[in-house]
């Protein structure tokens, strides 16, 4: 049963070119991990120095968007799983309309975090640029908005590169141009759809709630 | 006995003993079965483009050619200058400019690359009896980036340099320096992206791509030692990738993450840097150490000592080496606790490498040795890595750590272990897989020659940085007292040695290409499956795919060294 365009020429069968596409993708993941855990040191190590102004700067972060993304992005890797499973099954139908929704959730959580930005431009929290706080010691808030950028940054931009990889996929198998059934693409596309969402799901609490409670 | 079977269904004719290894063509030269890989495609796109494996490896080495030369030309002109007390030849600025360049160039776009992607990306897949890579495609992108890495650090040089020195500091990177400081970042930055790829392609192929027949303890040590530094590649390279971004939005935005004067903490910088960095040091060795067992196995014609060891501690070099970058701070201002702990991981870390030492040592026990270039190089390495280490835990100690920090005695240090050992075994691996890539055989009396100039020419320059660096010369200066003269003026004249020896090759590299005799499949007699297919080898390595069912190193029965006695005479149990 094996689709012959599927196979690429180094691979003997294909379960051997799933395997290695799996594993390259969650090999991969490792490596991102230790592209967030950096700067999550770094976050540590200043949450650390200078917990006041932490605090005072992130009760300062738009809590209703940040929450409100966190379900989008949830809602989105449920979608992401359903087109797995309809793509195991070989139901075409179902994994375009799973994809598109991906898709669609996912340009809706670009979409808002833009808003974000754009308010935090509003009260001056873009460190570097426009910078201005009150509530505490400017300097290392500065630096709390400094690694919200950075890291919500990135995270955008691993979101888009994801949102992307959804569509091209979408297009071919669309098209009937990928042979999504016996090839690894959905799984691989899966895994790292879920891992732009895992990084999110660590990401919130970090910015958006330290200092809430008092 | 057990032999390789693959297509040619040519049964081994390794173990007999014999003390000189058959350096001609056995077999009719010029076989006409399959077209090499060289001669598959031809034209320039035809190489650019290439995702053969094997012509990627050849880009690669090319690539890194060039900046060998550049990187060279400013260790050159750095020791042109320290020949005189007197800073005469380049103002300080210049002076931090030339090593500033000379490290970032022989670190990120020669020594890091050096092995895994010219020998390593060429044998990887013929060892393990694969057709190619598992995403050759990604190779093809690896490639590509260190050349976009390249041209920013050309830019850099043309543009009139950077004086950071390679590990830039911050807050002298972020605030002061006057450099093209982000250009450079930018380059390592891209450059990181290349290794990452090459390391994931290495993993995935390993674990996926093995010929039938070869399991886990059959893999060729040189494979393991680049699996070993491809799981450090993904996992430290990130963090020094994130680490230059910060450092680059720092300078562009003035905002403070690691400038002490905006509320910044420079010595999280020197963490996050030396988190990548320590680690990165058995980037460039580990391949080194794969490189010299295949060698030293062949001209030594037997079996390594203690297989399964020698992948522990390749393993746990890797594992370990991520615990120790503390012993580069341990008088940044980082806790005695913390100095303590990171001395004691240091001193752990040298008993794999230890192990590996011993067991080379051991293989070539009552082997029957060859000394022909390649085994000249391994054999240098051994030596020369040995020092290196040794000084490793000199420096490891806190007290004398205290004393000879940023002196020459860590100069020395370093560049055994990278130049004395890295690089020898980089010649060695050349030499000794020359007749394999080009198909021809290079002149063995020039290659002794130089491999023993280069031994020599070594220790001439980089020796006297020892006694330096005990006398207290400090790094990084381009003047000095005159009572340390004599000791810059031997290490001067060493590098032109040194220089020497590296051109050579160069030479008769170039000129065997064109005039040097046709190689065998096997001019070595070695074991190995790169060596089960022609030379060199056809666009898809072997004509069918080969099955394993040897064990590696199968050069004489076990316990059974060549010339018939037994490794332990009480022991005379007939070979399983
Ligand atoms: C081939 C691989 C080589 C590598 C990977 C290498 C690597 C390095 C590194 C990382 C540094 C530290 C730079 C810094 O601290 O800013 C350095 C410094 C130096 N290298 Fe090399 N090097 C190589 C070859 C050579 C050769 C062949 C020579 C001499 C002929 C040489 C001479 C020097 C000198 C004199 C310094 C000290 C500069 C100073 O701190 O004042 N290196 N090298
Ligand atoms: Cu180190």
């Amino acid at each position: 049963m094996s689709d012959p365009q599927a196979l690429a020429e180094q691979f003997d069968d294909l379960g051997q070119q799933r395997h290695a596409a799996e594993l390259g993708m969650w090999i991969f993941l490792a490596t991102e991990a230790l592209f967030f855990g950096g700067l999550l040191l770094g976050y540590a190590v200043y949450r650390h120095l200078y917990p006041e102004a932490w605090f005072a700067a992130a009760r300062e972060t738009e809590i209703l968007i940040g929450t409100a993304n966190t379900a989008i992005l949830l809602t989105s890797s449920l979608t992401m799983w359903l087109a797995v499973r309809a793509g195991e099954e070989g139901r075409r139908d179902a994994v375009t309309l799973a994809l598109g929704l991906t898709a669609t959730l996912g340009a809706f959580f670009l979409g808002l975090k833009a808003y974000e930005y754009y308010l935090d431009w509003d009260n001056s929290l873009v460190p570097g640029l426009r910078f201005a706080f009150e509530k505490a010691d400017p300097e290392h808030a500065e630096i709390f908005y400094y690694l919200y950028f950075f890291l919500t940054g990135v995270h955008a931009v691993h979101l888009t590169v994801a949102i992307t990889a959804v569509l091209v996929v979408l297009f071919l198998v669309r098209t009937g141009r990928l042979a999504y059934q016996q090839s690894a693409t959905l799984t691989v596309l899966g895994l790292y759809w879920h891992l732009v969402d895992v990084v999110w799901i660590f990401l919130y609490p970090l910015i958006y709630l330290p200092g809430r409670s008092q | 006995m057990n032999t390789i079977v693959d297509a040619q269904g040519s049964g081994s004719s390794g173990g007999s003993g014999s003390h000189s290894l058959p350096r001609q063509a056995e077999r009719g030269v010029g076989r006409e079965e399959a077209t090499s890989y060289l001669t598959a495609g031809h034209g320039v796109k035809s190489w650019l483009f290439t995702t053969d494996h094997k012509r990627i490896a050849i880009l690669y080495a090319l690539t890194i050619t060039v900046f060998f030369f550049i990187g060279g030309a400013a260790a050159t002109l750095i020791r042109m200058e320290l020949f005189t007390p007197a800073g005469d030849l380049v103002s300080a600025e210049g002076y931090n400019k030339l090593f500033t360049l000379h490290g970032v160039i022989m670190v990120w776009f020669f020594l890091v690359p050096a092995i895994p992607a010219t020998l390593g990306n060429f044998l990887l897949p013929l060892m393990l009896g694969a057709r190619d890579l598992a995403f050759p495609r990604l190779n093809l992108m690896s490639w590509w980036l260190i050349v976009i890495a390249g041209a920013f650090v050309l830019y850099v040089l043309v543009m009139g340099g950077v004086d950071t020195g390679w590990t830039f500091y911050a807050p002298y990177s972020t605030t002061y320096s006057n450099g093209y400081v982000v250009a450079a970042a930018a380059g390592i930055f891209v450059s990181g992206f290349s290794t990452i790829a090459t390391g994931l392609n290495f993993i995935v192929t390993t674990h996926t791509m093995r010929a039938p027949g070869m399991h886990w303890f059959r893999v060729p040590l040189f494979v393991w030692s680049i699996y070993a530094t491809a799981l450090i590649m993904l996992l430290a390279t990130p963090v020094l990738a994130m680490a230059l971004l910060l450092i680059m939005i720092e300078r562009l935005l003035g905002v403070g993450i690691f400038d002490p004067a905006l509320g910044g903490d420079p010595v999280l910088f020197e963490h996050l840097f030396w988190f990548y960095s320590h680690p990165a040091v058995y980037i460039m060795i580990l391949p080194g150490m794969g490189v010299v067992t295949e060698i030293v196995t062949c001209f030594a014609r037997r079996r390594i000592f203690g297989y399964q060891f020698m992948v522990y501690a390749l393993l746990s070099i890797a594992v370990v080496g991520f615990f120790v970058w503390g012993h580069h701070m341990f008088v940044a201002g980082q806790s005695m606790y913390a100095g303590l702990v990171f001395s004691f991981l240091s001193y752990v870390i040298a008993v794999p490498s230890a192990i590996k030492v011993f067991n080379w040592t051991a293989t070539l026990y009552r082997g029957s040795i060859v000394l022909d270039a390649p085994m000249l190089y391994a054999l240098g390495f051994i030596g020369l890595f040995t020092m290196g280490g040794l000084t490793g835990l000199f420096v490891a100690s806190l007290p004398i750590d205290v004393h000879v920090h940023d002196t020459y005695f860590v100069v020395a240090h370093f560049h055994y272990v990278m130049v004395g050992g890295m690089v020898s075994a980089f010649f060695g691996g050349l030499h000794f897989w020359w007749p394999k890539i080009t198909g021809r055989l290079y002149p063995e009396a020039w290659a002794r020659f130089a491999a023993l100039l280069m031994f020599f020419g070594f220790n001439m320059t980089f020796f006297p940085q020892f006694i330096l660096g005990w006398m207290g010369m400090p790094r990084r200066y381009h003047e000095y007292p005159s009572e340390f003269q004599v000791y810059h003026v031997l290490s001067s004249a060493g590098a032109v040695v040194l220089g020497a020896a590296y051109l050579l090759p160069l030479g008769y590299f170039l000129w065997s290409l064109r005039y040097g005799q046709p190689a065998s499949d096997n001019p070595w007699d070695a074991k190995g499956l790169e060596w089960r297919t022609a030379s060199p080898p056809p666009k898809h390595n072997f004509p069918s795919t080969p099955r394993v069912d040897e064990e590696a190193y199968d050069y004489h029965p076990p316990r059974r060294p060549p010339g018939g006695h037994l490794d332990h005479p009480s022991d005379g149990r007939p070979a399983s």
